[in-house]
Parts: structure tokens; sequence; C-alpha cells
């Protein structure tokens, strides 16, 4: 296809979108105008009946807590299929000295990044475990706080030392970390279902609004999806720096 | 609309565009950062703090990582490659 083609494709192609665009958003309630009877309910009984001061993060680990464990299970099985097809395969090796990959890796990294690094981590870590189990009072929760918290440890890597990154974040503590994460979200679940009959219906005492324990079992459910959101990337970045970094093709010639 | 949400909106117009408009790989992963700041920002003028979280803690640290690595094995490859070759 010549150029000239391909640009006149596209222009018809932009010229019917744009219409349809245009005509979709033309009838949409302008910004702050919602009507939907289902939002304005939620809205004025977040506080009073689930005592969480933060909407979204009731919505998504009460009020529509079902919908959380299939979001759930999407990143537990996109990390499944990650590392099966990342697994070390026969015609593959790792480098095979792991002192020489630690030391020339990332050489580049200076003394300024190396103390940068030295102050991010706990940092990441003290913000990530603050945002985690207080997502049912401000804005986050487990997701938000399971990446930060993961980051933590991604920050040895910046200091040059992948391989002490491994020391610190093992592979079968991380894959315990996801596998309870997940099984204990959906563990709550069930919680609901013996202790007052609905899934995901809230069991635990609601405490007083504003409060760290408060808002029944939603602060629980918020450090199940951190660990096994923090867990899934850990194995994620991991499979994929073992990639970038060990993992050599055969070298027989 | 107020002025902070109609300058959200173009900022992430114009991010957008740069992301496709750039060819290099390596600087795409950078101007896609970017694209990512500047849908962080239009969440939360837009009053959804919670997505501008999810929103950054993905674009900012979750993807890059990944397409950065993934871009060193593939040029690692690509330089195996060509020292073979030659033989």
């Amino acid at each position: 296809m010549s150029r000239t083609v391909r640009l006149s494709l596209f222009a018809l192609a932009a010229a019917g979108f744009g219409l349809v665009l245009v005509l979709g958003f033309a009838d949409l309630p302008a910004f702050g105008h919602y009507h939907g009877v289902y939002g304005q309910i939620l809205d004025g009984v977040g506080v009073t009946l689930r005592h969480a001061t933060d909407l979204v993060t009731a919505l998504n680990f009460d009020i529509r807590g079902f919908d959380t464990v299939g979001e759930e299970f999407i990143l537990f099985a996109s990390v499944l299929g990650i590392m099966l097809i990342l697994r070390g395969l026969r015609e593959e090796h790792q480098e095979p000295s792991q002192h020489a990959a630690d030391e020339h890796m990332f050489a580049g990294a200076s003394e300024a990044l190396r103390a940068f690094a030295l102050v991010l981590i706990p940092l990441l870590l003290t913000v990530g475990v603050y945002i985690v189990v207080h997502g049912q009072i401000t804005p986050g929760g487990g997701f938000q706080g399971g990446v930060v918290l993961g980051a933590g440890p991604l920050g040895i890597f910046l200091t040059g030392r992948y391989l002490r990154m491994k020391v610190v974040t093992p592979r079968p503590a991380m894959e315990l970390a996801d596998a309870l994460g997940a099984g204990g979200y959906a563990l709550i679940g069930l919680g609901g279902l013996i202790f007052s009959g609905v899934f995901f219906k809230n069991f635990l005492p609601l405490g007083i609004p504003g409060h760290l324990l408060s808002a029944g079992h939603m602060d629980i459910a918020s450090v199940a999806v951190g660990l096994e959101v923090s867990g899934a990337f850990l194995i994620a970045w991991s499979e994929f720096m073992d990639q970038a970094i060990l993992v050599r093709g055969d070298q027989r010639e | 609309m107020t002025v902070l949400q109609i300058a959200a909106l173009s900022g992430v117009a114009l991010a957008a565009g740069g992301v496709v408009v750039t060819s290099d790989p390596l600087s795409q992963t950078l101007v896609l950062g970017v694209f990512g700041m500047s849908l962080t920002m239009l969440f939360f003028v837009f009053q959804a703090p919670d997505v501008a979280l999810s929103e950054i803690v993905v674009s900012t640290v979750g993807l890059p990582v990944m397409i950065l690595l993934a871009l060193r094995k593939v040029h690692e490859q690509r330089r195996e490659g060509e020292q073979e070759e030659p033989d």
C-alpha cells in the first residue's frame, strides 16, 4: 500500500471515528452532574452503613467485593503466565558466575544514586504500608499500596546489586505472599458467607469512621490485596530481570 | 469545566500524540512515563484520587521496568546475532 492510499484511508477512518465520538459525547451529562440512582445511593451509605470515609475502597472491598475477586485472579493468572512462558528452557543457561554478574551489572550506578536508593527504599516501604492500611480512610488501598511496597526492594536494583535484591525477596516468599494474598481475599468473602449468610457481606465490627481499625473487613481485605499485588509485581519484575540479566542462549560454538 | 480540567485534558492529548510520534522504543518508554503523569493529573483534577494513585504506580513503576528490561533483552539478542554472523 502506498503512502497516499494509507493516508487517505486514515483520513476516512479518523473522520468517521471523530463523528461517532462527537455524537456520543454530545449527550453526556456535564462533569459533576451525575444522575445514576445507584451511585447516588452508594454516595450516601458509605460512611453511615459501612463506616468507610473512602467510598472507592468501600466499593472495591465490600459493596462490590466479589468483582475484586475476579480482578485479583486476573493479576494472579497473568503472573502465572509470565512464570510459565519465561521458565528455564533446555537450550538456555544462567550466567555461570553469579558473582561476576553481581559486580559488573549496572556499573554506572554512581555513589549519589546508591545513597539516594538507600533513602528511597525505607521511604517507599513506609508509604506502601501507609497506603495499604489506610485504604478505607483515604484514597488508595491494597493495589496501589502493594505496587509501592513492591517498588521498595526494586530500589536495591538501583544500587546496581541485582542479586542482592533476589536475596531480600526470595522467590518462595514472594510466591507465598502472592498465593496467601489471593487466597486470603477469597477467604474473607467466605467469612461473610459463614458469619453473615452472604458472600462478602461485612462480618466484622465496623468501628468508628476515620479510625485505623474501622469499616469491618475492609482493612484485612486491603492487606490481603496488598500482599498479593506486591508479591505478584516482584515475581513479574524478577522474571523479567532474570531474562535480561542472567539467562543466556546456548553458546556452544 | 475549569481551566485546570481543560489544561489536564489538553496535556493528555499532547502526551498521547507524543507517544505515537516517538519512533525509538527507548525514548518512547520515557514519553510513555510523561503520558502516565499527564493522565494522573487528569484523574486528579477530575476528583478521582484513587484512580490517579493507581495510574501513578502503574505508569511510573510497574510498566517502565518491564518495558526497559524487555528492550535490554532484545538489544542483547540482536547484538549476539550480529557477532555470530561474520564467522
